[in-house]
This record gives C-alpha cells, structure tokens and sequence, in this order.
C-alpha cells in the first residue's frame, strides 16, 4: 500500500521532454535560404517590371498637369510651337492595329482550321512549328519586308479599293484612282500598308492560341456531330468553334496587343502626320510607338515628359487589352461550355 | 448551347440523314430487302443502302471538282483578264483566279450535290487558301530576305570587316561589312542573358515549386509584362539609367532594356515547363529525405532541362531581333567596340534599320545581308530548340 501511496519517482514526475514528437520539423537551413532566395528574386523581378508601369505613370503627371483635357484632344506635335497632343497619335495607333486586326483575325481563324482540322496528319508538326517561326521572326524583318516586298504590290490593291470602294469614306483618296498615270505617292507610307505588316505579326500569335483552344474540342462531340450526319464543316461550326469562342477572343486580343506596341515595322513604312485621318489608304498616319521611337533623339527634357505620357497612354491600352485576352483565354481552358 | 447547335447541324444535313434513313429501313424489311434492285421502286433511292459515309478520304469526283474547277478559273481568267478587259497586275489576276475558283467549285458541286456537301466544300476551299495564303506571305518574306540579301552575303569582308571609314552608301559591297554589329549583338544578347536566365529561372522555381503569398500578384504581373512593348522597355532605361544617372549610351543600357522584355518571357515559359514535371518525382524524391532544395536542383530542373533550354532559345530568339530598345538606348557606331560599358555598340537589327531607311540602294543591300544573317540566327536557333524538344519526347 506503502509503495503504491509512494509512487516511484519516474512514473509521476512529469519529464520535461515528454512532448510530443513533432511530426513537421520544419524545413532545413538551406531549404530556408533556398526560398528565401527565389521569393527575394521574384519580388525584385515584380519590382522592376511593376515599376516601369509606375514610373511611366509618375512622369506622365508633368505634362498631364501642364496640357490638361488638350493633351488628348490636340492633334498636333509640334514641341517649338508647345502644341503637343496625342489625339492624332492615338487614332492612328488604334486605326493601325484595327486594319491589322481586320486582316489578320480571319487569316489566323481560317489557318488555325486549316492547321488542326484539314490539314493532313503528317503535316501538322510541320505546319505548327512553321507557325512558330513565323512568330519568331524578328519585327524589323518583316519590316523591311513591308517597305520593299509588300508596298510595291499593296499599292495596287490599295487603288483598286479607291477606285470600286472610293464612296465609303475610309477608302477615299484625294486624288483620281483611275487616272492612267495615277499618284502612286498618295497611296504609299499608308495606314493600310502598316496595318498588313502588322497583321504578319498578329497572325502566328492569335492562331497558337486558337490551335490550342481547336485541339481540346472534345472528341466525343466531334465524334456525336459526324454520328448525326454533319459534314465536315458542319462539325466545326456546331463543335470546333462554339468551344473554342473563348481562345478566337483572346488569342485575337493577344495580337492586338502586339499590334498596339509595334514599332519598327510601322516607323518604317509610314511617314509621319498628325491629323486624325480615316482615310486608311492615303499617305502618312503616326502611331505612339513610332512617335517616341522618331522623336526621342531630338527631345528636351519636358518634351521627354510628354512621349513618356504618350507611352503611358500606350502602356494602359496594351496592359488592359492583355488583361482581357488573359482572362478570355483561361475562361476558355477551365473548359466552360463542354458541360452537356 | 451545344445540344442547340448540333441540332442545328443535324438539320443541316437533314435531307442526306433522312434518305439514308429510309433506305436503312427498306433494307431492314425482310420482304423488301431486294427493293433497291427491283423494278417497282425506279428512282425512289438511287444510291446503294448501306454504305459509311467517308469522312476522311476524297473520292474521285471530290478530286475531279477541285483541279477542274482550279483549272477553269485559270483558263477563264487568263483569256478575259488579260486579253478582254486588258487589266495588269499579279496581284489583281490572282485575286480574280481565287474568286472564280470558288464561283466555279460551288456551281460544280450544287450540280450533283446537296446544299450542306456544298458549303462543306466552300468551307474546305477557304479555308485551304486561307493557310495558304499566310504561307506564301511567311515565304516571301524568309525567301525574300535571303536573295536580296546574297549580293552583300557572298562575299568574305562582309563577315569580317566593319564599317570603319567605309560610306555605306557608295563604297561597293567589296569593302566594308558587319562585323562590329555581330560583336555587339552577341555580347549584349549574352548580357541580356547572364542578367535575365536566374532572375526569370528564380522566378519560374518561386512560381511552380516553392508558392506561398504573393505568388498570384508576381504570376499576374511577370505575364502582363510579357506584352509590353519593346519600345517602352527602352524608355524606362533611356531615362532612367541614360538621362537620370548619367550613364552613356552602351551595350550594357542596350543589354539592360533586353533583359527587361527578356525575363518575364523565360519566365512565363519556364514556369510551364517546370509544371508539367510529373509531382510523383517531386514526392518520390522528398520521400527518399531529400530538402526541397536538393529536389529541386537534382530532380525537377535535370527533368525540365530540355524544356527549359527550349525556352531560353525562344527567349534568345526573341530578342536578337528586338531593334526598338536598341534604336533608343544603344546609338550606333561604324567601328568594333567590345567594351560594353563605354561608348555606343552597333548591332544587326539596328544595322537593318538604318540600311533600309537611309534609301541608298547599297546601303539597302548591305542592310538585306544583315537581316539574311539576322534571320539565320534565328533559323538556327528555332532548330535547335525543335531538335531539343524532338530529343525530350524520344527520351520518355
């Protein structure tokens, strides 16, 4: 009785290191230092990216504050005379990237479907991988390409359109199309001709984003539209198409972006003037892009202030137009509209 | 959605499905089944019952419309075009062959066959000369580039000289050549590099293997910014580094502006290359006692290496031609300069640039040899990666 009254000592007296065993040690030093360091790359990495956004923002404020509302509604550039605005500048930049994007959204539609629908089996890797180069050649090649390949021969597509489409006012030119010896200088350096170069560049982006979203229609629904008697073409606009809605849209933004920021093709072919035109095929347009890129040199430090405001403005729209394509094109993968 | 649309297809093809039908249940009639060959039902069903449709192969009269109908918009537009109504141009004879192709191939096909076969075939002509289209133009612009640009290619100085003393402009293509620009696009394309590789691998590793806050903010921004554009890249470092801290013009700004357009590439690609490592490694491995460390160096990156040397290239690729940044921030020179961090670099997109808009036929010429070499660059490099990820789906 004693004894059990008297417990021996080990049994009672609480161990100080009876704790549970832990199950999560933690991570080791080096893994600690190992996250650390890629957490304290990514940050400087967002920084520097995240940065430009705000640094273009915080130079902007000068001019903004400076030119007011007329910063977007004066058209002309003229910093001796301190009239600068982008009104003219930021109509030719969306004209530009619109008749690329009316070129190019139908091309890189028909060839995606050429790609995974028509095309026959083994020469499909080919077809993708060349689609690939296509998107890796670089700009200024496509823009010399422009000047020299594509001008020449866009000129007489260009008249053409005067002369059947003159009436509709963005085809009209100021002068007689169907004169003998027609003004070829009216119609070269055009918006037109920028925006087929550009839409070269659109094309390879927006159809690797369509082959992609084309490849996932779901062979069951192919397969049940073929079963129902459909034809080929029948099948794409009942299946290939409604499920790949969501990567048409956003693969096509994706190029617009492109088409927004382009620089070097367009300062190539067009020759600059600023007045808001929409006459696409006559001579000179300016886009953002090529404005700071032709006028950077020669600039003081308040003219500075104003291109980096004019590349804010181009930061904004090609920023938010990626936004949009990002969210289309990851709505279009979780796969929404397969459920029957 | 789909339900309404598959019905819409179905009743498309209506006719063609319910001759078929019909003829299936004539056939399934035993008294009947010789109904098709007996003189009581002539005309009622003229095909054979029971036979698949093709789907995939192209019968003879399939190949008989498309070169018929090809030939003929050839020969009509040929006769009336040129000798009728006396038009020139390629481009507008062409244009005319594609739309009497189409015209024709549609009245062939209504002749024997239904309204959706008819706009099936529509479709598949369009379609086709869509693709072919976007080829011809992706030829012309690579076959283009190379023939002009032999003049200037064919001959040894042009590899090995630069422009030092030489106008570009009037001396002959015997003399002068773009060495100097070969040597600044290599070293700031292998600055680019040494600064962009760990800062878009480091990033790629946080992303895919290592997570915890932030990880949304940082992949939302790094694939904003793999759309921005070249130019304004060049304008942050103009002003920052070139008005703001007094640097001078020079490769390493140059490198710089790259590096920035370069990152958020290598590492947007890499992480989808790291992502598609399969897990069970990653938990074999931690399973052995492996740190995450120690995976991640001997397990995740030897898997992905393939990949990730693939997106490398595409990165290089992608910025031995960017010309923008380089137009603002690096200058130009006519004399080798390998020292990235004193006075302007020369480089071959730059070179491109200047040749074709300076409009002196050889200075145009000498700027087609460059965009030759510039291109083969990059045929060289896409190759390569083509072979590497060939490699990487043998291996596995």
């Amino acid at each position: 009785m004693t004894q059990i009254l008297e417990p021996s000592e080990p049994v009672v007296a609480p161990a100080p290191d009876d704790r549970p065993r832990a199950i999560d040690s933690g991570l080791p030093a080096s893994d600690r230092a190992f996250h650390a360091i890629t957490r304290a790359i990514s940050i400087f990495v967002l920084a520097v990216t995240g940065s430009i956004g705000a640094f273009l923002g915080y130079q902007a404020i000068p001019t903004l504050h400076r030119y007011g509302v007329r910063f977007f509604t004066e058209t002309q550039w003229v910093p001796a005379r301190d009239k600068i605005g982008i009104a003219a500048v930021l109509v030719g930049t969306v004209e530009v990237a619109l008749i690329a994007l009316a070129i190019a959204f139908p091309l890189a539609v028909l060839t995606a479907l050429y790609i995974s629908e028509y095309a026959p089996p083994w020469l499909k890797s080919t077809l993708v991988a060349l689609v690939d180069l296509m998107a890796a050649v670089p700009s200024v090649i496509y823009g010399v390409w422009g000047v020299f390949i594509l001008q020449p021969n866009a000129l007489y597509l260009s008249r053409w359109l005067a002369s059947y489409f003159g009436w509709v006012p963005i085809f009209k030119v100021d002068t007689d199309p169907r004169a003998a010896f027609w003004a070829q200088s009216k119609f070269t350096s055009s918006a037109f001709i920028a925006g087929i170069c550009v839409s070269m560049m659109m094309i390879p982006l927006a159809c690797a984003v369509m082959l992609g979203v084309f490849k996932q229609a779901p062979i069951g629904e192919r397969e049940g539209a073929f079963a129902l008697g459909s034809t080929k073409w029948g099948m794409i606009r009942s299946v290939v198409l409604p499920f790949g809605r969501g990567g048409i849209i956003g693969g096509t933004m994706l190029g617009l972006g492109r088409a927004l920021g382009e620089t070097i093709a367009v300062l190539l072919i067009i020759s600059p003037a600023f007045d808001i035109k929409i006459k696409i095929l006559s001579n000179g347009t300016q886009t953002v892009s090529a404005l700071i890129a032709g006028n950077f040199g020669e600039a003081t430090s308040s003219q500075l202030t104003a291109l980096l405001a004019a590349g804010f403005m181009l930061f904004l729209m090609t920023i938010a137009i990626n936004t949009l394509a990002a969210i289309f094109v990851s709505r279009s993968r979780s796969g929404s509209g397969t459920d029957i | 959605m789909t339900t309404v649309s598959l019905s819409k297809a179905g009743h498309e093809t209506s006719n063609q499905a319910d001759t078929e039908l019909h003829a299936a249940k004539v056939a399934d009639s035993p008294p009947d089944r010789q109904a098709p060959a007996q003189p009581g039902h002539p005309a009622e069903d003229p095909r054979p019952t029971d036979e698949p449709r093709l789907l995939h192969r192209k019968t003879l009269d399939d190949r008989a419309a498309v070169w018929g109908s090809m030939f003929g918009a050839l020969a009509f537009v040929w006769i009336v075009y040129e000798h009728v109504l006396q038009w020139s141009g390629t481009l507008g004879f062409l244009v005319c062959v594609w739309v009497c192709f189409i015209g024709l191939y549609t009245a062939v096909s209504l002749l024997s066959h239904p309204l959706p076969i008819v706009k099936d075939r529509i479709a598949s002509g369009v379609v086709t000369s869509a693709a072919l289209l976007v080829g011809f133009a992706l030829a012309t612009t690579i076959v283009s580039t190379f023939w002009k640009g032999w003049p200037a290619l064919h001959h040894v100085n042009f590899y090995v000289h630069d422009m030092a003393g030489v106008s570009p402009g009037t001396d002959p293509l015997t003399k002068g050549g773009v060495y100097h620009a070969i040597i600044g696009t290599a070293i700031e394309v292998a600055i680019a590099v040494l600064i962009s590789l760990p800062l878009g691998l480091g990033t790629a590793i946080f992303l895919s293997e290592v997570g915890g806050p932030g990880t949304k903010l940082v992949r939302t921004v790094v694939e904003a910014m793999t759309a921005l554009p070249d130019i304004l890249a060049g304008l942050f470092v103009y002003v920052l580094l070139i008005i703001l801290l007094g640097w001078e013009r020079s490769g390493l700004a140059a490198a710089i502006a790259l590096s920035i357009t370069m990152t958020p590439i290598i590492a947007r690609s890499a992480e989808v290359v790291l992502r598609v490592v399969p897990s069970g490694l990653r938990e074999a491995s931690v399973a052995l006692g492996a740190s995450r460390w120690q995976t991640v160096r001997r397990v995740v990156l030897p898997t992905a290496r393939a990949g990730l040397a693939t997106s490398l290239i595409l990165g290089i690729a992608r910025v031995a031609g960017e010309t923008a940044p380089l137009l603002i921030v690096s200058g130009a020179t006519t004399f080798t300069n390998h020292n990235p961090l004193h006075q302007p670099m020369n480089s071959l997109p730059f070179l491109v640039y200047a040749g074709a808009r300076s409009g002196q036929p050889l200075y145009i010429a000498r700027s087609y040899g460059t965009a030759s070499l510039l291109l083969f660059l990059v045929l060289i490099l896409f190759i390569t990666t083509r072979l590497l990820a060939r490699n990487k789906g043998s291996k596995s």
